[in-house]
């Protein structure tokens, strides 16, 4: 499922929304949730995951062109904790 | 700061998009529900800019209890991992820490 396909799914399900007005929610949705980790937040969403930061240490790297060795900062990277419910769904385990 | 919850993400709906509460509340709820009962159906989910919801069969392999030091299989599973696609990556490279 791609971004497109999820908003028209979702415009399927919400009919007194207009394509147009889902389309610019999840997009909202998306800036939002981007914007939290940019800043060093976290994202909590019950039964589906968290969404944080995880540190990359500085380390000696190469340029694979010229095989240089060149230094790399340290930096942050997304990371997504799948939650308790989405774990067990995917397995096929359904809670009611 | 507190983690951004579903309940901020709606208030943000209604403040900057004008939706009734009703309507916020529903839009997040299938926002989410929407990704998982893909992911539950062994889909693939590709939301790009943010990034790619995958899934992994993974084999059965040992494990041990951490408290007791007892050897026991972890068995065989699927996992859902996330890739950040590139704008997300981007952002987040430059946050500098606290």
């Amino acid at each position: 499922m791609t971004k497109s396909e999820l908003i028209e799914q979702i415009a399927m399900k919400k009919t007194n929304l207009s394509i147009k007005q889902v389309e610019s929610a999840v997009k909202l949705l998306l800036d939002h949730m981007t914007e939290t980790l940019a800043t060093g937040g976290r994202v909590e969403i019950r039964g589906f995951g968290s969404f944080s930061l995880h540190f990359r240490e500085p380390r000696r790297g190469r340029n694979p062109k010229t095989g240089d060795s060149v230094q790399l900062d340290g930096k942050y990277v997304p990371h997504f904790k799948p939650g308790k419910e989405l774990r067990d769904q995917v397995n096929g385990i359904t809670e009611s | 700061m507190g983690a951004l919850t579903k309940a901020e993400m709606a208030e943000k709906l209604i403040s900057e998009l004008g939706l009734s509460k009703r309507d916020a509340k529903e839009m997040v709820e299938h926002f989410f529900g929407e990704i998982r009962e893909c992911l539950r159906d062994n889909e693939q989910v590709k939301i790009s800019g943010f990034g790619n919801f995958d899934l992994r069969d993974k084999r059965e392999r040992p494990g041990r209890n951490p408290k007791t030091g007892e050897e026991i299989p972890i068995s065989a599973r699927r996992v859902v991992t996330f890739k950040a696609g590139q704008k997300l990556k981007a952002r987040v490279e430059s946050y500098k820490g606290e």
